[in-house]
């Protein structure tokens, strides 16, 4: 049987791996030496140039399903790993079949599970870790998602302005419907405790979890979290007539989570004076697109929301001095990025670019200057906020991106298939 | 321990799609059942009303004693396993095995006994206090399975659990399943779109189609004694040949003809299928299945007139068996079920041109055909399958 590719344009160059070589054997100059998580097939990573890819041995109707799940799920703004590509009809030397491979993109600025557990945890960043992953499950359960295997070997982190993202990894168990009803996703958060409890467990065992921190606990935590957070997107409010001020901090409270609100639906008249509301939640990113329209920063959500709120202290700031400019918003957004955002990202020496992301830089040098500025009892400036920042700070981190390489450039996310027909002695 | 009974259940989603239609379905204290069908069949619509991970629309769903349509899943006593087949590398055998218990709080007392229960019965033993790396392939099998068991539930709900293994651990899973699922004798309902697993592992199957339940019984009876054209060619592989034939009574037998060729129909036929005696005059759908068939060149003069003639497209030596695929002149049997299992199987391995359809055929060992040949082919016509040709429904 032929080698067939079927991809995006960004998995052109992958052709040339060695694809009549089972996973497990690849050789060393092929694989990229990064952190895995427990998974049922064999997974290698990849590089080609400056981008690294992810590689999973998996059965071919598996293989398509993901793929096809994973483009649908990014194309509902639900944060996972990009597909690249599928290869089928893969032969060893001697023409035995091997598996079909599913290609991802690798997220760069990553964290699997066992590096975030295992260093030094605060309580704070554990709540902000598990806040992440139940986002994420709500964020699937709304586009009607089911997991069945949510986990944290199926889940990155990445950080997002002091907090954490979650990305799906792994959608090989899952199912897309129109929605899904309470059962269905009772079933994906007791799956979901399950396995982290065992996931945490093992850290424990192997003596990477920080003692005071109880796996249990943990994992008992995430059904009323969900809870809370899915009865927060999907309750009614019961709004005053006179009052508006429960329904602008309800939307306020939602918007603050990444969730835009497409329509109030008025359910009809309950108290005397009251009118029933539920905010039909659609897709989240409110925070990132506003920013992409403003600036064209592709960042997270939470990123997102601190840059804008930067923008607009910045805007408030040349009101004050007189700047006419500054009425126009996108006008005043276009100077904060070459006049503040741009040069704090190119003062950071190349040998710490790894470190962290450069709107998590940004980030963190404004919170550092607060900091500062707070022991001093005065603005601490921004020159000197960023060169502290640099020397005592961020050469201290450790490196979180996988490879040097930058995010720019937007990829085609339009598949074609690439079909490569060789003659099995030649793969 | 439990009985599941569906009573004329109902599923409608609140789109509109009707997913399961009155389904009436008995699985007995103990049985291990498998529920079979192509993908949106409502399989798994339907282990998951058992579960309570789906609302029931209409009928009564019974487990035990109890209607449960309103139970919450944690009130029904049932167990979705094999979520995950991973084993955790640091954690010993008793703690991949157990941690489950310990989420939920059991004592400790009872852990250890359930562990050391379920260890017993899949020998594992003398290795509780090892690490996964240090167990055989198949020893990690059961680790995964001893977590089901130590559940101890009264029925045991498992949703297509090895679609995501490669092909050889399937296998293995398969076997180790069936094995620990028999010793313990809990109620069972499996549901898997392969009907290998089907025919291997349940008590009886429960084959599907659109909602609607195709038949029930013991793999053999489904094999031997299919309802209708679908589960006639969705059980066994290859499926089931199937050609369109006009039947003609002569005397107490009859004479079939395909295409140019003419079968004699022996009175025992129509004996066992009263209802055969109808279609006299009429064309019917004929099924046979591979191993009816044989090279009619090593059946020296016998049954002279139960021969089908054919080209060879195809032969596959696999030592006990030559499995011969051949383009036979006749009429296609074309239905909403045909094209479907067409659709799942690969259209091109069951529709021929024009005038031909493409049958297969299990020859014994010595025969001699070779691809492109004309063959003659022996067929054992009392067992053929006798399906009305518009219905589907088979003959009786």
């Amino acid at each position: 049987m032929a080698l067939k590719i079927t991809g995006s344009l960004d998995g052109k160059d992958l052709v040339f791996l060695p694809w009549s070589t089972p996973l497990e054997e690849w050789p060393a100059e092929y694989v990229v030496a990064l952190p895995r998580g427990i998974s049922r097939h064999v997974v290698r990573f990849t590089r080609i140039g400056n981008k690294v890819f992810a590689v999973k041995e998996i059965g071919a109707q598996l293989a398509d399903h993901e793929y096809a799940l994973l483009r649908r799920l990014r194309k509902r703004g639900v944060p996972c790993v990009k597909q690249i590509g599928v290869v089928h009809g893969r032969e060893d030397a001697d023409g035995n079949p091997l598996d079909s491979v599913l290609i991802t993109r690798h997220l760069q600025f990553s964290l699997p599970y066992r590096a975030v557990f295992s260093g030094p945890l605060r309580e704070d960043t554990l709540n902000r870790l598990v806040d992440a992953l139940v986002l994420l499950l709500v964020r699937l359960h709304l586009v009607g998602f089911v997991w069945k295997d949510c986990s944290l070997s199926n889940t990155l982190f990445r950080r997002d302005a002091g907090d954490f993202a979650a990305y799906l990894v792994d959608a090989e168990t899952g199912e897309m419907h129109d929605s899904i009803g309470a059962g269905l996703r009772g079933y994906d958060i007791e799956t979901a405790m399950t396995n982290i409890a065992g996931e945490l467990m093992d850290l424990q065992a192997g003596g990477k979890l920080p003692e005071h921190l109880d796996p249990v606990e943990i994992a008992l935590d995430l059904p009323p979290r969900y809870e809370r957070l899915w009865n927060l997107l999907n309750r009614p409010v019961s709004v005053s007539r006179e009052d508006r001020h429960e329904l602008d901090s309800h939307i306020r409270k939602l918007n603050e989570l990444g969730f835009d609100i497409a329509e109030l639906q008025v359910d009809g008249s309950s108290d005397a004076g009251k009118v029933r509301m539920r905010a039909q939640v659609v897709d989240p990113g409110h925070h990132s697109r506003r920013l992409m329209r403003l600036t064209g920063l592709d960042v997270g959500e939470n990123q997102a929301r601190r840059l804008l709120n930067d923008i607009d202290s910045y805007r408030a700031g040349q009101m004050a001095q007189g700047n006419a400019s500054a009425r126009d918003e996108q006008v005043c957004a276009h100077r904060w990025l070459t006049e503040v955002f741009e040069p704090v990202a190119a003062a950071v020496p190349e040998s710490l670019a790894g470190k962290l992301e450069p709107a998590e830089i940004y980030h963190e040098v404004m919170e550092h200057r607060w900091f500062l500025s707070e022991r001093l009892g005065h603005d601490a400036g921004q020159e000197a906020a960023l060169v502290s920042y640099l020397e005592d700070v961020l050469s201290n981190k450790p490196d979180e991106q996988a490879v040097l390489g930058s995010r720019s450039g937007r990829v085609s996310d339009e598949t074609q298939e690439i079909r490569l027909v060789l003659p099995p002695s030649s793969q | 321990m439990a009985k599941v009974e569906f009573k004329h259940v109902e599923k409608v989603y609140e789109n509109g799609f009707h997913a399961v239609h009155d389904l009436n379905l008995d699985i007995a204290d103990g049985e291990f059942l498998v529920l079979v069908g192509p993908s949106g069949c409502g399989k798994s619509t339907a282990l998951r009303m058992i579960a309570g991970l789906e609302d029931v629309s209409g009928g009564d769903l019974v487990i035990g004693d109890r209607r449960v349509n309103e139970l919450p899943p944690q009130d029904r006593d049932i167990a979705m396993v094999f979520q995950s087949y991973a084993l955790y590398p640091h954690m010993s055998v008793a703690d991949n095995i157990a941690y489950g218990l310990k989420l939920r709080k059991m004592p400790k007392q009872e852990i250890d006994d359930r562990i050391k229960r379920a260890a017993d019965m899949l020998e594992l033993t003398a290795n509780l206090d090892r690490k996964p790396a240090q167990l055989s392939g198949g020893q990690r099998q059961r680790v995964a399975m001893g977590r089901a068991i130590v559940r101890q539930p009264s029925v045991f709900l498992m949703d297509e659990p090895l679609s995501n293994l490669d092909a050889k651990l399937r296998v293995q899973m398969r076997a180790e399943i069936s094995s620990v699922v028999r010793s313990l004798g809990t109620t069972t309902v499996y549901v898997t779109h392969d009907q290998v697993e089907a025919m291997t592992m349940g008590d009886r199957m429960a084959v599907m189609k659109a909602g609607f339940l195709q038949q029930a019984g013991s793999p053999q009876e489904v094999y031997d004694h299919p309802n209708n054209i679908f589960v006639a060619q969705f059980v066994g592989s290859p499926p089931m040949n199937l050609v369109k034939g006009k039947l003609q009574r002569e005397g107490d037998g009859a004479t079939l003809t395909i295409g140019p060729s003419t079968l004699a129909v022996p009175a025992a036929v129509f004996a066992e299928r009263p209802g055969l005696a109808d279609y006299s005059g009429r064309t019917v759908a004929v099924g046979a299945r591979s191993e009816d068939m044989d090279d009619a060149s090593l059946k020296g003069d016998a049954h002279p007139n139960s021969r089908l003639n054919g080209t060879v497209t195809l032969v596959e030596a696999l030592g006990s068996e030559i499995v011969v695929h051949f383009d036979l002149d006749g009429e296609k049997v074309e239905t909403e079920d045909t094209k479907l299992l067409a659709q799942e199987i690969g259209e091109e391995e069951i529709m021929g041109d024009e005038g031909t359809v493409k049958w297969v055929a299990s020859f014994a060992p010595r025969s001699r055909v070779r691809m492109g040949d004309a063959v003659e082919i022996a067929v054992d016509v009392e067992r053929l399958h006798w399906f009305d040709a518009d219905s589907g429904e088979s003959i009786r």
